[in-house]
């Protein structure tokens, strides 16, 4: 042990101040003063239980919230469920409440309504015509690109092809259902590439007064793991026995695979990132407790039984990682939180479920790597440690 | 004198250099596999995004409405613009014809099911299925099998299971049809049941599952749907599934308003648009548009996951560069007696560092190798298990690669190495410290 750092007390004041101290017991002292004494190297084993624990958290709080980040993202690619009327009737009018009362409010599902009805123009050219409603439509359709949403009455949103058509030159013109007339103006112009293209859009409630015809569709965009989606689809199904609940396959298996893919590639990346950062770990506390041996030795020397040794060397590793497990998981969450938002530009909602994980995770590499040299130091005679072979 | 200190020091103390050597592969390892993954994850989830299908479409300049409402064509079957069947192989020849994973084309016809007054109207739609097609000298095949992978063919019951080949995907040059699943139940059709369908008897050779409106109707082979509507080489649409790039500003400037340069440089990058505009260019008067709840969405996804793993990848370089540091710390620090010897024997600071730093470099060299070798397996590894492709590493890789690895290493020993040096050998020697 090194004294070029003399201590600034003289032994009486020393004496003086151990004996107002607090009483601890031998076993504690030697724990405190173990770490004081040593505190630089105490101080880089700990650091890197920080550093490791820091990144473990941050890999499991990703893994978790990411799946349901990218689920989300993955609802911009719009409705999963489609509840459509049996043989292309209405549905019930209470059909979009019944809709949303299966599927939230905790879900948070967003159901849109559309109507359908073939009207004619003045000149004879057949075009179908939907009513919906704009407010949901625009918050389920992100893709829809559309010039200007209809505010006012009889103000229509014109799909790009229907426009040519209809209206090439944007200005007000009349359509015909079932011999009642009405005028409509283009408001905006949508484009998809789809079949939306070729239809004019109208407000649900306008276009209920002209036609008379009720929602027959109602798109829903159902958070959630598949088997959620599932049980959502089975409620629709039997608290509206008069239509068709169906998955949209072509979203619900796109979302599936990709997102497995994705999951799988970063439970790969986790677990290659955790395997590293305990390895740091296991070699820099290795390190610290073989410095110790001659510590270890004069224990030994001065009559410690095998038992106490051991149970003095795995104590000081276990409070290493408890400490480290605890300030790293605070670290490791405002990570997560920090690539939450960069990435998705929403917060990683902190899973303090993983903490016993980290815990026991960061516990169990110290006392390994506490637990590997004292088996090595034992083979060896303490005169030996002490003697500086 | 100083190559033979090196020299004995590796093998004297073979089993201490093993274990910074393997912390040092290991490091080099994980991070390898990491920087290889994230560099290929974007190509790799795009291939995936594909099961999303088409983002694609072309049809005819002159296009008319679709008048269709739940899969129910109200339109005169013959009516509008229709694109060559004979022009579709030239979409291989295209700039980006490598991007191009798949097309299908798609000619729905209204055809009366029946006979008589029980007569009704039902559409069916012709399309490739595998279609084998051949451009120049390529050949390859086609077809919604590629374009569309969530339709699902299924066999009804099971009835047929005994004879597999009469039931399933139809043949392209066949009169096989597969039925929507709910006509099939409203009609109590069976694959291996024929079917009158515009006065010709056609067999049912499976039962068609997409969850859209083809659920609903009949799906046929191209040419049978051609025939039918006595319209030899008519198409109403193509859809096309293209690798994009992820759309940017650039991506959506008007080619025509370029300067020839810049032109060049759109036209030469994977956006959706130059595609399209390529599509255009290879198919008379087509128009080709991107499906944009497939095309826009895309883009979104591939970022949120490329940021993700390069986040990641950075969180695996930190904590392999720390791992390499820890464990050269834990070895300089353990030879500090050597130090002492060293230096009570007249040796300078310079002299001991220079030993230590041709050591660790050494090592770097060995452990970089090593893992680099260990990565590019790991990323392998990786790429076949999950993605079911290979993750090619990049050449360039290499040599970036083994100056990191001996850069961490320098950085991870430089501390401990002056640390040791500093320490007075008198204390070293009497193994006090």
């Amino acid at each position: 042990m090194s004294i070029t750092g003399t201590l600034p007390h003289t032994p009486k004041q020393v004496a003086d101040r151990r004996a107002r101290a607090p009483h601890t017991s031998m076993f504690t002292r030697m724990l405190l003063r173990a770490a004081v004494l040593r505190r630089r190297r105490a101080a880089a084993a700990l650091l890197a239980m920080i550093v490791a624990a820091a990144v473990a958290t941050a890999m499991m709080n990703l893994y978790v919230d990411v799946q349901a980040k990218l689920r989300s993202e993955f609802r911009n690619y719009g409705a999963n469920v489609v509840v459509v009327g049996k043989d292309g009737q209405s549905l019930p009018d209470d059909a979009l409440a019944k809709v949303e009362s299966a599927t939230g409010p905790g879900a948070k599902a967003l159901a849109v309504p559309f109507s359908y009805a073939v009207a004619r123009t003045n000149d004879g050219q057949s075009v179908v015509v939907v009513g919906t409603d704009f407010t949901r439509a625009r918050q389920l359709n992100h893709w829809w690109k559309v010039s200007h949403w209809p505010h006012d009455p009889n103000e229509v949103l014109m799909g790009t092809l229907a426009a040519n058509i209809v209206s090439p030159n944007r200005q007000p013109f009349e359509l015909t259902f079932q011999g009642k007339v009405v005028e409509l103006t283009p408001a905006g112009m949508l484009q998809t590439g789809a079949g939306e293209d070729s239809r004019i859009y109208l407000d649900q409630s306008e276009f209920q007064n002209w036609t008379g015809v009720a929602p027959s569709t109602i798109e829903v965009a159902v958070n959630g793991t598949t088997p959620e989606v599932e049980t959502s689809i089975h409620k629709l199904a039997q608290l509206l026995p008069s239509a068709d609940v169906r998955p949209v396959r072509q979203i619900m298996e796109g979302e599936a695979n990709v997102l497995n893919k994705t999951r799988a590639t970063l439970y790969a990346a986790a677990a290659l990132v955790i395997l590293t950062s305990a390895l740091c770990v296991l070699a820099t506390l290795m390190g610290w407790v073989f410095d110790r041996r001659r510590d270890f030795a004069i224990m030994k020397a001065l009559g410690a039984s095998e038992r106490l040794v051991n149970g003095f060397f795995a104590a000081e590793a276990a409070a290493m990682g408890a400490v480290g497990a605890i300030l790293g998981f605070f670290i490791g969450i405002g990570i997560a939180v920090w690539i939450g938002r960069v990435n998705f530009h929403a917060p990683v909602v902190p899973r303090f479920s993983v903490f016993p994980y980290v815990f026991a995770g960061s516990v169990a590499v110290a006392l390994i790597s506490a637990i590997l040299p004292i088996t090595m130091l034992r083979r060896i005679q303490p005169a030996m440690i002490l003697r500086g072979e | 004198m100083f190559p033979r200190i090196v020299y004995e020091s590796f093998r004297h103390q073979a089993r201490r250099k093993l274990l910074a050597g393997i912390a040092i592969a290991l490091g080099v390892a994980v991070a390898t596999a990491m920087i290889a993954v994230a560099t290929d994850i974007g190509d790799k989830i795009n291939r995936e995004l594909r099961s999303y299908g088409a983002n694609l479409v072309v049809t005819p300049q002159e296009d008319t409405l679709d008048v269709e409402i739940g899969g129910v064509n109200l339109k005169p079957p013959s009516d509008g613009a229709f694109l060559n069947e004979a022009d579709l192989p030239k979409i291989r020849g295209t700039f980006w014809h490598n991007n191009i994973v798949g097309f299908s084309p798609m000619l729905p016809v209204t055809v009366k099911l029946g006979s008589g007054s029980s007569a009704k109207d039902v559409t069916l739609v012709g399309t490739y299925f595998n279609k084998p097609l051949h451009f120049g000298k390529q050949d390859f095949t086609t077809g919604v099998r590629i374009t569309h992978p969530w339709w699902k063919v299924s066999c009804g019951d099971g009835r047929l299971e005994d004879s597999p080949a009469a039931c399933g995907w139809p043949n392209d040059d066949s009169q096989n049809i597969l039925v929507g699943e709910r006509l099939a139940t409203k009609l109590a059709k069976k694959p291996g049941d024929t079917l009158d369908v515009a006065g010709r008897q056609l067999t049912i050779f499976g039962i068609l599952s997409t969850g859209a409106a083809e659920d609903d109707e009949i799906v046929a082979p191209l040419a049978l749907a051609q025939h039918i509507l006595g319209k030899p080489g008519a198409v109403r649409r193509v859809y096309l599934s293209a690798l994009t790039k992820p759309q940017d500003a650039f991506a959506t400037q008007d080619p025509n308003t370029m300067t020839p340069e810049v032109r060049d440089r759109w036209y030469c990058s994977p956006y959706v648009q130059s595609i399209a505009f390529q599509l255009q260019e290879v198919i008379p008067h087509s128009h080709a548009e991107q499906i944009r709840q497939v095309a826009q969405n895309e883009g979104a996804v591939l970022s949120r996951i490329k940021g993700l793993m390069l986040l990641v990848t950075l969180a695996a370089l930190f904590a392999s560069a720390l791992a390499v540091s820890a464990a050269m710390a834990t070895a300089i620090f353990e030879r500090r007696v050597e130090v002492g010897l060293m230096k009570a024997l007249g040796a300078g600071s310079l002299g001991v560092s220079a030993i230590f730093f041709a050591e660790a470099l050494l090592l770097a060299l060995v452990g970089g190798i090593a893992g680099f070798s260990a990565g590019a397996l790991l990323a392998r590894q990786i790429g076949r298990s999950i993605f079911n492709s290979q993750i090619s590493i990049e050449p360039v890789l290499f040599p970036v690669i083994l100056a990191i690895a001996i850069f961490v290493t320098f950085a991870g020993s430089a501390a401990a190495i002056r640390r040791a040096v500093k320490f007075d050998p008198v204390f070293a020697l009497r193994g006090e410290g």
